[in-house]
Order: C-alpha cells, then sequence, then structure tokens
C-alpha cells in the first residue's frame, strides 16, 4: 500500500520489471485490456481506457480505485471486489488512486466523483467484472500453456495450479495481455464468496495510517513550493477594495501579497505555512460591503418564521389538498402539532482544506489534491489557468474526512487555489492552506431548515392527516446538478425523507424557499440530515398521541408486504430486539427509537440514556440495524455506522454556526465543540443478512441518530426536543 | 535565527523565528508529516507529539521554549507502548479518513506509559483533547484496552 499509493516510487520499481497487463473499461463502457508501461496506463493523455486492475510481471496485481478515500472505506471495499474475483491473497493486493479521467466515471452521475454513499454501489459490477475478466485472461493463458481445459485449472491466493503444474500470474503476463477480454465474463455465484461478507477483513489503509505514513494534500511539498492562505472578508459576499502590507513585512518568511484577480480576497504568500498564517494577521483589508448579507441569525430565524407562516409557494404532494389536510390535522380530537428548526452547520472535516498547484515543464499542471470531484474540478482549473485541460493531472491522495465538504459544485478551494497561482505569475508552485477558523467561517454549510407538522389521528389509531410545511435554502437550485435534482421548483434535497417517507401517511406537504447569498452545500446525508429528525421526533409524538407504542405504532403504518416498506420494518424490529425493547429500564433511564431509509440503507437505532442527579443527560448506548443489501465489508459497515451515528449525535448535541451582523460567530473548535470520547456511547450495530444489491453506508447512519436521541430524552425527562441543537434549547449533558 | 532540536533521536538545527511552533517547524521544515494540524489552538490533539515522553500539543509550543528537550513524532514511535498501541490500532481496525489518528496514539502511548491498565473513565479524560472527527471513538476505547492486554502478555 505504502509504495503503491506514492505514484513515483510506483512507476519507477514496474518499470524496472517490465511488461504489466491491465484491464479495465473503455469509454463505451466494455472490458478492454492491454499489455502497456504503467507509465502510459496512469497517464490522463493516454488511450481510450483506463485500468481498474493491474498485473505486472512480478504478479502483483494493483487494484486502481476510482473513488478517493476519506476513511470510508473505498480503498478495502473497491480492493475486495477484485480481490474475490480474481482469487487473490488479501494481504498481497496492492491499490493505487486512479488518476482523474473522464473514464472513470461515477456510474451514479456520469462524471469522476464521490458522493451520494454511491462508491460501493456503482462499483459492485464493474469491479468483479474487471477482476473476472483479468483472471479468466490469465486462466487461458496458462491453459494454453500447459495444454490443458481452462475448467482443469484452479486459482488460489494468486497461484494458477494444475496437476502437477503451479505458476504464479506473473508468469502469464505477456500471453495473457494479448488475448481479448471476455464480453461477459462469468462472475463468482454469491455462494463461493470468500472476501466478500467476510466479517473482518483488515483494512488496505490501516498501516499507513497508523504510522504516520499516509500521505495527505497537507503533507505535499514540491520543490520551490510557496505556501498560501487567503484573508478573506468576514462577510459573504463582500468584495476587496484595498489592503495594507507594510506590517507583514516584518515577517521572517513572508514573500508577498497580492489581490485575488476575483477581488474575493487577499493572497499572503510565504516561505512556510507558519509565516503565510503569522504575515496574513498583519494585512489590514477594507472590504466593500455594499452586496454582503450582514444579517444575524435572529433576523434569520424570523424570516424563516414568518415564511412557515405564509403559504408554502409549492405544493410538493401536488394534490391541491394542503389547506384541507391542515385543517383535517387540526380539528382531529387527538393531534399533534410542532414547529422544528435546524441551525446551519459545518463539515469541520479534520484536515482543513489544501490543494497544490505545481507547473510542469510541458506548460501543464499537476494539481494535489484530496479530491472528490474531479469532474469538476478538472475542468474548472482548466478554465481558470487556460492550461488546456489534457495538461492538467490531478494527483489524489488521502482525504482527511469531507462528510460533503470536499464535494463542492464550485470547487472552492481549487478555485482560490488556481487564482493564487495565476495572481504570483503562474510559474511557482503554490499550496493554499487553510486554517481551522477559515473552514469554520468558510461557508458551505448545512442550510437552515424549518419546518412545522400538524398530525391528526383517526379513530383507528392511526395517522388520518399528517399537514408538513417546509422552509430551507436551496442546496443545487443555480448549481450544475439543478436538472437532475430540481423538478417544477422543487429541490428534492430539501424535502428527501418526508416526501419520499416508505411510512403509508396521508400527507400533503408545501415548501417554500429561502434564499440567501451565503453558499450551503450538502452535509453528511443532505436532505436527511434533517427530515430524518423531524419525522420520527413527530412519529413519536403522534404514537403518543394514539396511546400506541413507538415501535407497534410505526410498525402499523408499514405494510410488510411491500418490499421496500418490509425491509424498513425489518431493521425496525432487529434494532429493538437486540435493545430489549419493551423492557424495563431503571428511573432515571430513558430508551428512544428511531428509523430512516437514506441512499436506499435502511437503518434503525435504539438509543439508551441516563440522567445524572442535576438532570444532565449521558448518551450510554446505541443499537443499530442496517439493511445496506450485500454486505461487502461487514467491518467497514460497522465503522460507517459507528463514525456516522457519532458524527450525528455531536451535531445535534450542541454544533451550529451563527451569525452577528453577516459574521460567523464561531472562530475555532472550542467554539464549535466536536463530539468528544467521552461524549461518545456504546454502539451496537447489527448488519442484516441480505442477497440484495449492495447501497451505500457512508451517510444512512446518519438520520436516524440525533431523532433516537430525542425521543430517548423524552422518554426520561419529558422533554420534546424539536429545536437543535440540544444545548441551546434546554439541555444539559453530563 | 538557528535553532538546535532534539527531535527523533537525532540533533537538528532549522531556521526558524523562536516564536514559530513546533507543529510548523516539524512538518514544513523537518518535513516529519505525520504529525497534523488540525485546529492551531490546542484543542484537537491532531498534532500531538512527545516532551521528554509526555504528549503535548506542538501547535502551541513556540519551538523557543523547546530547549534540551527530546521531541519524539509518530515517526519515531519505537517502544513496547508504541508498538502495542499500533498493533492493537491494527488489529481492530480504528481507522478511518486517518488524519486525526497520529495524534490520537501519541496520546495513547502516553496514556499507556503512565498507567498501563486504565478504565473507560480513565481513557475518555485522557483521551478527551483528541478529537476525531469520524467519530472513531468507540474504537479508540476498545484498542487501548486491547493495547493494555498485549502489553501484559
Ligand atoms: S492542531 Fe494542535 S491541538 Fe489541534
Ligand atoms: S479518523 Fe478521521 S478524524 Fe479521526
Amino acid at each position: 500500500m505504502t509504495t503503491s499509493m506514492n505514484r513515483r516510487g510506483f512507476l519507477k520499481s514496474v518499470g524496472a520489471l517490465g511488461v504489466t497487463m491491465v484491464v479495465g473499461f473503455n469509454a463505451s463502457g466494455a472490458l478492454a485490456a492491454s499489455k502497456t508501461a504503467a507509465g502510459d496506463v496512469l497517464s490522463n493523455t493516454s488511450a481510450d481506457f483506463n485500468p481498474f486492475v493491474k498485473i505486472d510481471a512480478d504478479g502483483t496485481v494493483t487494484v486502481v480505485v476510482k473513488h478517493f478515500e476519506m476513511g470510508q472505506g473505498t480503498t478495502t471495499g473497491l480492493t475486495t471486489l477484485v480481490a474475490e474475483e480474481m482469487d487473490l491473497a488479501w494481504d498481497e493486493v496492492k491499490v493505487a488512486f486512479a488518476p482523474s479521467h473522464k473514464n472513470y466515471i461515477n456510474l451514479a452521475f456520469g462524471g469522476q466523483g464521490t458522493g451520494g454513499s454511491t462508491a460501493m454501489a456503482n462499483s459492485f459490477m464493474q469491479y468483479r467484472q474487471a477482476g473476472a475478466a483479468a483472471r479468466d485472461m490469465l486462466v487461458r493463458a496458462a491453459a494454453e500453456a500447459w495444454g490443458v481445459e481452462a475448467s482443469a485449472i484452479t486459482v488460489k491466493d494468486g497461484v494458477l495450479s494444475s496437476g502437477d503444474k503451479t505458476a504464479g500470474f506473473g508468469e502469464f503476463v505477456n500471453a495473457a495481455a494479448k488475448l481479448t477480454p471476455a464480453k461477459e465474463p462469468v462472475l463468482k455465484d454469491a455462494s463461493k464468496f470468500t472476501l466478500i461478507g467476510k466479517d473482518k477483513l483488515p483494512r488496505k489503509d490501516s498501516a499507513a495510517k497508523t504510522t504516520g505514513k499516509a500521505v495527505f494534500a497537507m503533507d505535499v511539498k514540491v520543490p520551490n513550493m510557496v505556501y498560501v492562505t487567503i484573508l478573506r472578508s468576514p462577510k459573504f459576499g463582500g468584495v476587496l477594495k484595498s489592503f495594507e502590507v507594510s506590517d507583514a513585512k516584518s515577517v521572517t518568511g513572508f514573500v508577498d501579497a497580492k489581490a485575488l484577480p476575483n477581488m474575493a480576497g487577499v493572497a499572503v504568500y510565504a516561505t512556510s505555512t507558519w509565516a503565510s498564517i503569522k504575515a496574513r494577521r498583519s494585512i489590514k483589508a477594507v472590504w466593500d460591503d455594499s452586496k454582503a448579507d450582514s444579517r444575524g441569525t435572529p433576523e434569520m430565524l424570523k424570516e424563516y418564521a414568518a415564511k412557515l407562516d405564509a403559504e408554502p409557494t409549492y405544493d410538493v404532494t401536488k394534490k391541491g389538498d394542503f389547506a384541507k389536510v391542515e385543517a383535517a390535522a387540526k380539528g382531529a380530537s387527538k393531534s399533534v402539532s410542532a414547529d422544528f428548526f435546524f441551525p446551519l452547520l459545518a463539515h469541520a472535516p479534520m484536515e482543513p482544506m489544501v490543494c497544490v498547484i505545481e507547473p510542469t515543464e510541458g506548460g501543464g499542471l499537476k494539481v494535489h489534491d484530496g479530491c472528490q470531484f474531479p469532474m469538476i474540478t478538472h475542468p474548472t482549473i482548466a478554465a481558470i489557468t487556460k492550461v488546456p485541460a489534457e495538461k492538467i493531472d490531478i494527483v489524489t491522495y488521502y482525504a482527511g474526512g469531507s462528510f460533503g465538504r470536499r464535494a463542492n459544485p464550485q470547487s472552492d478551494y481549487h478555485v482560490e487555489a488556481a487564482l493564487a497561482f495565476l495572481a504570483l505569475g503562474g510559474k511557482k508552485a503554490v499550496k493554499l492552506v487553510w486554517t481551522r477558523e477559515d473552514d469554520l467561517a468558510g461557508g458551505f454549510y448545512r442550510p437552515m431548515f424549518a419546518q412545522r407538522a400538524h398530525i391528526g389521528i383517526g379513530e383507528d389509531g392511526k395517522v388520518a392527516a399528517w399537514a408538513q410545511r417546509s422552509v430551507a435554502q436551496s442546496i443545487f437550485k443555480g448549481g450544475p446538478m439543478e436538472s437532475f435534482v430540481v423538478k417544477d421548483g422543487v429541490d428534492h434535497s430539501s424535502v428527501e425523507g418526508i416526501s419520499d417517507t416508505p411510512y403509508q401517511l396521508p400527507m400533503s406537504l408545501g415548501l417554500t424557499d429561502y434564499e440567501s447569498p451565503m453558499p450551503v452545500l450538502w452535509w453528511r446525508s443532505v436532505g436527511h440530515s434533517q427530515s430524518g429528525y423531524t419525522m420520527e421526533v413527530l412519529m413519536d409524538m403522534a404514537a403518543e398521541a394514539a396511546g400506541k407504542d413507538p415501535v407497534a405504532f410505526r410498525l402499523a403504518h408499514l405494510d410488510e408486504s411491500d418490499e421496500d416498506q418490509g425491509r424498513v420494518a425489518g431493521v425496525l424490529k432487529l434494532a429493538a430486539e437486540k435493545a430489549g425493547w419493551g423492557t424495563d429500564l431503571p428511573e432515571g433511564k430513558g430508551r428512544g427509537i428511531a428509523l430512516h431509509k437514506s441512499f436506499g440503507t435502511y437503518v434503525a437505532e435504539v438509543a439508551e440514556v441516563s440522567l445524572n442527579d442535576k438532570g444532565a443527560v449521558s448518551i450510554d448506548k446505541i443499537t443499530c440495524a442496517v439493511d445496506c443489501g450485500t454486505a461487502v465489508n461487514p467491518d467497514v459497515i460497522r465503522a460507517q455506522m459507528e463514525g456516522a451515528i457519532g458524527y450525528g449525535l455531536g451535531a445535534v448535541m450542541r454544533n451550529q454556526i451563527t451569525m452577528k451582523e453577516g459574521v460567523v460567530e464561531q472562530g475555532n473548535f472550542p467554539q464549535y465543540e466536536p463530539l468528544r470520547i467521552a461524549d461518545m456511547p456504546v454502539i451496537d450495530v447489527h448488519i442484516m443478512p441480505s442477497d440484495k444489491k449492495p447501497s451505500g453506508v457512508g451517510e444512512p447512519g446518519l438520520p436516524p441518530a440525533g431523532p433516537a436521541l430525542a425521543n430517548a430524552i423524552y422518554a426520561a425527562t419529558g422533554k420534546r426536543i424539536t429545536k437543535l441543537p440540544m444545548t441551546s434549547n434546554g439541555i444539559k449533558f453530563a | 535565527m538557528s535553532i538546535q532540536l532534539k527531535i527523533n533521536g537525532e540533533t537538528r538545527q532549522v531556521e526558524a523565528d523562536g516564536d514559530t511552533p513546533l507543529l510548523w517547524v516539524i512538518r514544513d521544515e523537518l518535513e516529519l508529516t505525520g504529525t497534523k494540524f488540525g485546529c492551531g489552538v490546542a484543542s484537537c490533539g491532531a498534532c500531538t507529539v512527545h516532551l521528554n515522553g509526555k504528549p503535548q500539543r506542538s501547535c502551541i509550543l513556540p519551538v523557543s521554549a523547546i530547549g534540551e528537550s527530546e521531541v519524539t513524532t509518530i515517526e519515531s514511535a519505537t517502544t513496547p507502548q508504541a508498538k502495542a498501541v499500533q498493533a492493537a490500532w491494527q488489529e481492530l481496525d480504528v481507522v478511518q479518513c486517518g488524519y486525526c489518528q497520529s495524534g490520537q496514539i501519541m496520546s495513547a502511548i502516553g496514556l499507556l506509559s503512565d498507567n498501563a491498565k486504565p478504565t473507560d473513565n480513565e481513557i475518555d479524560a485522557f483521551m478527551n483533547g483528541n478529537a476525531c472527527r469520524c467519530a472513531t471513538y468507540h474504537r479508540i476505547r476498545a484498542a487501548i484496552h486491547r493495547a493494555s492486554e498485549i502489553l501484559e502478555a
């Protein structure tokens, strides 16, 4: 792993060994193979197909992963698929990140990129096919050489054998590469899997990440590089008028300061990161705030509230019955009404944004980045620098988390890096570094949301009328993906998890957009990050109004004969059973349940909390049940559930980005306190056995965590929490 | 100014202003990039190194204040505690993005060097300054117990 991740080292070692066989897909999606030197296949200027699997003359197999690794396990997951089909020895398979190339598309979005919990779902067949094709070619080559039928050859741990003959893959690379890959290679039957579904397959990135050897973009240093930080407007939409550098000149290592060509800030160049940070502190800039957003959070909340009161702009459920359903819900003899508010949230991945742009000898560029969206970053950098796209190479590194932040339709930090590169003359490599303060004040937040619901319970104890109004700032409107997500004015991400709820509910849903110059972005689980909370707290409130147990009430709104609803019910029952739902709890403890389907994956969670003598809440345990179809790497799935639960809990407990007169109030982690180890509950994850196709796991663990906690706190204290974060709304944590 | 640093068993000469945080000298000058930058204000622990064997946040330590102290970074963590922690981390696959993990590991080594058999509460108290945005905490706790077992064996 460590050597193969380093591209230069990799190329050298392969070059010395000679021939490499590569199997991949061409531009039209067909399997293709060739015999080549690795240098050619990794360059984005080469042929029309790109390798997914490479086999060197020494038998080393390298899986080229098209999805970057931000911790979600792609280097392990995609490698598992190839290793399974090729019958490789797990410890010996190497991994390399794919270069930026149009053929490495994410089949879910038609361009190269990672997000939406799609990596495994869209790679499952592709990587298996590439592995199976490679194995088949090697077997055919061996059969020819040995004069036996292909069926007489077995493969185990990367070794071919037949009778008394055995050979490593390397021996047949040359011959196999001359064969044509099967159009549709025969894939293994699931009953023969030895790696897919194996309970504990060691992560491919563990060794590098526990010894300090894993290389992140933050660690890149290239010759003659200058470091740059950017002084930005404290308010969104502020434009640079002028700036004064004189004090910065006394900082050792200060090189220069230049206005960014778009007047969005001052680029401060220095010979080290620290010198740039220090010099930036002494530069004084004057901003034109005439177009800036100068509102504070209280004003924004008032605007959200006014929009909730007004008639919704869009009739999402399109039945023209909103007023009628709302009146029926309000008039029911048993009813529930509640308003919900969700704050702005920063992603705050552990590694702040960073990008290195390095000029190459032939007038091209090398972009060093933990790149999540090459499909946008690559053309964006080409457009700004006027360097032809084919002369730009993106080198992908491990990314120190993302949670949505690095997948930016505007490629915001790459744009800054490219502008800073140009402003210095375009001849010297620049490394743009964001500090944590830049990160928290930098926008692209999870939008604020407000929800109002009125629910009427019928004579049968089920929901008879459910009317809901949502107010949200659209993530997709005005962006490059608008046409995929916005239909008839409704940004689906504003209503996902509500409009498509798997529950059988007589629902009428209205939506009103909130407009603001502040950039917003998807944040782990996108709209589900708030709709899961709203829906599942409401279901709990409705169950109580109906006088029903929360699990039984939910089941009563699911038709288990329907596949989708059956899977929802399945995880609900599994989580309830594993958590001992219905068993007695001692005084001062409470249990709450929530479920949510997102990204094709079904998750239910039970939270258990206890109160100390001062009424402060401890989260003792979360029991989680997940149905993500075929579980390729069960331990990675458990890790993603644990991580998403922790990330979600931290946010609902105490995180929010607030503004005062347009300026973000949270400076650094002490004001945007991350979840800490002492807050972390015990987490017990159960994976539903399944042979359905795999769905994503990076995000779906998050939506049920907040409402399960809220429902548990209600059970323990009688307090309903419909405004977040909890610590700003009367809840203390121990 | 020219400063002498005892780091990872060597004496190194670096050019830096005295107020430069040790973190940036380690990363940018000495190119030991296993030690990470996460906040710069001693609130995340990504920059944790050992000073005379004790975990310290290198992002707020001016390089001029190090003097004769011995600095150890993840690249040179080789004590029995270090080996046990790394082995346990790998056995339980603690890491996700990995960016906080050098710091987590340096803190965990410090904890086990002082307290060979910490309880959950002691782990939580000692490790609370090491943030992990991927929330790998559940496994960090388990891995520290596992490292403690490895050391005992
Ligand atoms: S970088 Fe030093 S504690 Fe965060
Ligand atoms: S593993 Fe990502 S921040 Fe800890």
